[in-house]
């Protein structure tokens, strides 16, 4: 083994998807003992650059070198052997298992007798102990995960990650559902992990985190690296704008609408879950677009999911145009003109398997139907292409299955399906969530002709910048209260955290 | 086909054209099965014969009516087990109404001739009872496909042998049938055998349902993604609920032209039809992650199953060695598909 200074270099990784460049050329090298974060905006290619290390994406060239030498990771099991571990953005537990065999998956201690091999439950049990006790966890080994709390199930996955004693762990967004105590914790497992030498990688959106607890800083934009500096030199707005690379002026379209009448009015919204909404209160008016932020868990997604009908409401009244209206299904919400884009894309939107024109006509085939249940095939497909290319989804045919399409691409199908409907109220929930900058800004545009045109529209936003620039008002949510409004112009992010974190205890 | 303009030549490159092999892929099945006859001819190039064709469609339109209703419960993601089940108990339905009036052992001794198309109605409406029955169970209680066709699988099967042990049939085989009936399976129209006739009319509405109706899409949406099809303000739980009447018809259409072409029926009749269709069906390329298939397809899926049977018996091949190339054929015909649509990674 040679010596070197680093103990991981990924060197020119590029990673093309169908339509997307992913990755493009990039660098990174990490240190032994010391935490390297990696941060960008979403869709700047951090989760792909450590899915090509972890082993879950092939990069389609580049060399990733470890402890000197060059290593081949095709898959996970590759990465784990050589001393690679993760902790995963969207945790993926065996939620009916217990802790310690979620822990010990894959690698179960082995009792022998004679010829026979059985999973040696007490040593799993004991090493279990041992390593929630090394790392100051109280957690017993045979809790099954599904009854635990997200944020423990986040502590179980940290330790498991530290259980393979690995040379480089990565952790994507490890406390995006932990408690303030709990990052505490976090933060001291990991000095002692660099005590002991290795290397962590940390993505993570919080700034005042990454300031605190890293000595590298990588920064990636559009699938590049933009550079690496020491934490030391950078603040907050180095970072922003090196993230961003541009002026925040340009980022969003100008925007001519002019709010007029009240168009929905929410009034004392309660969800029957004790833990969701609670009198909530608001109105849209006719061509405004207002934002909603707030913190993960504020209930906003339910909130909004409970005006189209898709979840139950215990209390409250919803009224459009000024007279009460009961949404039970989104069948109902269809009927009243209103429009959802979800937050999950893949999970709720897209219909993989099909093509392009059919996602784009699938909310509106009621319009189509002639004499006989058949359907007007050219009316269909003349209203179809209307609109992706309106939408300027770009697209070799509106034949083109939708999976095949990049994430901008499919989201602006999925606003083409929902302007079809012609609805008078838009909800976008978090409607640029892992789409790259150049589609983002055509998204805004899209979203500012609907509001100039008199449509109204919610937005759901965790991103600070695109609240702030594309809100005529912003709505902010805490732990599923309303906490205040600010105007879009003059808002800024200190208000709006405070407001964010306002009935946080 | 389409006058969408490229935008770009990024987009051009990064969806690339589609090439030779490419389209031997996608339409593989096709493939299979002019494969199947070609090697089949070589060893007994008498098997080319207009008598040969005849024989296989007869012998396989009951099943690809049966297929093609499956072929809307795949497409949607889910299964329906009862099928086989609701086959037989159409053939005994229809049968039991149907028998000759100087038969000695009539299943109602003193019934009087009923006009042809009556029995048939009773059978297809059992057929579609049971089918809106399986609907109702999945929408309503959310109970997965699998276990409630399962339960109604059970449940049709016992209501029938209730119905054929009643005296004086006692379970006995219902024979006898009148020659209007029979000449439904063994007749011809214009030297058109009327079953062929009618597989033929089947499939050509249910190519419209898939394609040109409402239904067809959202059933396809529902497949492909249950979930979204709910948001888009679909009536998931209504849709599912059609299509598995509609399933349940074609399946008792398909029992009663079985009794009809075999001039009998028992309760076992139909017995592991499912499975059959089914496997045409998978063969076929419907997807049994659902979202996927076609018409053409699943007829190919059946007629591959068809020649390989009699085919096979044609050319003195063992009939235990044609059940492990059927099986074989199924699995790799799966195996070749999902390929086709596992995620590039």
């Amino acid at each position: 083994m040679r010596e070197t200074e680093f103990v991981l270099e990924m060197n020119n990784i590029s990673k093309e998807f169908p339509g997307v460049k992913a990755l493009d050329n990039v660098t990174l090298k990490v240190r032994p003992g010391t935490v390297h974060a990696l941060m960008g905006e979403n869709g700047a290619g951090k989760s792909t650059l450590m899915k090509c290390l972890f082993g879950i994406y092939k990069q389609d060239s580049g060399d990733i070198i470890l402890d000197g030498e060059k290593v081949e990771i095709n898959n996970s099991k590759i990465a784990l052997d050589n001393g690679i571990s993760m902790i995963h953005q969207e945790l993926h537990p065996v939620p009916l298992r217990s802790v310690m065999e979620n822990i010990w998956l894959g690698r179960f201690p082995i009792r022998r007798l004679g010829p026979l091999k059985f999973v040696d439950h007490k040593k799993m049990y004991k090493d279990t102990e041992k390593l929630f006790k090394e790392l100051n966890m109280d957690i017993k080994p045979d809790t099954i995960v599904g009854s635990m709390s997200v944020s423990k199930i986040q502590m179980m996955e940290i330790a498991k990650a530290v259980s393979y004693n690995s040379k480089v762990i990565i952790m994507d967004e490890p406390t995006s559902s932990l408690t303030e105590n709990e990052v505490e914790h976090l933060f001291a497992i990991i000095h002692k992990l660099k005590s002991k030498g290795v290397a962590i990688i940390y993505i993570s959106h919080k700034m005042e985190e990454i300031l605190k607890i890293s000595d590298e800083v990588t920064i990636m934009r559009d699938g590049r690296r933009i550079g690496t500096w020491p934490a030391s030199e950078l603040t907050t707005d180095m970072i922003i704008s090196k993230m961003v690379g541009r002026e925040l002026t340009n980022r969003f379209p100008e925007r001519r609408n002019t709010p007029g009448e009240v168009l929905l009015k929410v009034e004392k919204l309660t969800s029957p879950n004790p833990r969701s909404f609670k009198d909530v209160s608001f109105e849209l008016r006719r061509g405004e677009i207002l934002g909603i932020g707030g913190l993960v868990g504020a209930q906003r997604t339910e909130l909004v999911e409970a005006i189209f009908g898709l979840r139950a409401v215990q209390s409250g009244q919803i009224y459009i145009n000024g007279k009460e209206v009961k949404i039970k299904s989104p069948i109902d919400a269809k009927n009243h003109r209103i429009a959802l884009l979800t937050e999950e894309r893949r999970a709720t939107g897209i219909i993989p398997v099909l093509s392009v024109l059919e996602n784009t006509l699938i909310a509106n085939l009621k319009n189509y139907v002639k004499p006989y249940f058949l359907l007007d095939e050219k009316k269909r497909r003349e209203d179809g292409e209307k609109i992706i290319e309106r939408l300027k989804v770009k697209t070799p045919s509106s034949n083109t299955l939708i999976k095949d399409l990049s994430g901008g691409n499919q989201q602006k199908v999925l606003i083409a399906r929902w302007l079809l409907t012609e609805p008078e109220i838009l909800i976008l929930d978090e409607p640029t969530r892992g789409i790259d900058v150049g589609a983002k800004y055509e998204i805004y545009t899209i979203m500012a002709d609907l509001a100039k045109q008199g449509k109204s529209i919610i937005m759901i936003s965790s991103e600070m910048p695109e609240l702030m620039g594309m809100s005529d008002r912003i709505m902010v949510m805490c732990e599923g209260r309303l906490s205040g409004f600010v105007d879009g112009k003059n808002a800024t992010e200190e208000e709006i955290m405070r407001l964010a974190t306002r009935f946080i205890a | 086909m389409s006058n969408l303009k490229l935008k770009n030549d990024e987009v051009k490159n990064a969806i690339k054209p589609k090439k030779i092999k490419e389209l031997v892929s996608q339409n593989a099945i096709y493939v299979v099965l002019v494969v199947l006859i070609v090697a089949i001819a070589v060893v007994n190039p008498r098997f080319i014969s207009f008598a040969t064709f005849k024989d296989i469609l007869l012998q396989n339109s009951t099943r690809a009516i049966i297929a093609l209703g499956m072929s809307f419960i795949l497409i949607t993601g889910g299964v329906d087990l009862s099928a086989g089940r609701v086959v037989g108990l159409a053939a005994v339905l229809s049968a039991s109404m149907l028998q000759k009036a100087d038969y000695s052992r009539r299943f109602f001794p003193d019934m009087p001739n009923l006009p042809l198309w009556l029995p048939i109605v009773i059978a297809v409406a059992a057929g579609l009872a049971s089918g809106l029955l399986n609907g109702f169970i999945i929408s309503k209680f959310n109970v997965p496909p699998f276990i409630a066709t399962l339960g109604t699988m059970v449940i049709v099967y016992g209501a029938n042998s209730i119905y054929f042990d009643l005296p004086p049939n006692d379970s006995q085989p219902i024979g006898g049938l009148r020659s209007d009936f029979t000449n439904l399976g063994s007749g011809s129209i214009l030297s058109i055998p009327i079953i062929i006739l009618i597989a033929i009319i089947v499939t050509l509405i249910v190519w419209v349902i898939h394609n040109k109706t409402r239904l067809g899409k959202n059933m396809f949406a529902i497949g492909g993604n249950a979930e979204a099809a709910k948001v888009s303000g679909i009536n998931v739980g209504r849709t599912l609920l059609i299509l598995y009447g509609i399933a349940g018809a074609l399946f008792a259409l398909g029992g009663v032209l079985e009794a009809a072409r075999t001039g009998g029926a028992t309760n076992n009749y139909g017995n592991m039809y499912e499975l059959d269709a089914i496997a045409a069906c998978v063969v076929g390329g419907v997807s049994n992650l659902g979202g996927i298939g076609t018409v053409p397809g699943v007829i190919t899926g059946v007629l591959i199953f068809g020649v390989i049977n009699y085919g096979l018996t044609y050319i003195n091949i063992n009939p235990y060695w044609q059940l492990i190339i059927k099986g074989l054929i199924i699995v790799a015909a799966v195996g070749f598909d999902i390929r086709k649509y596992l995620a590039r990674k």
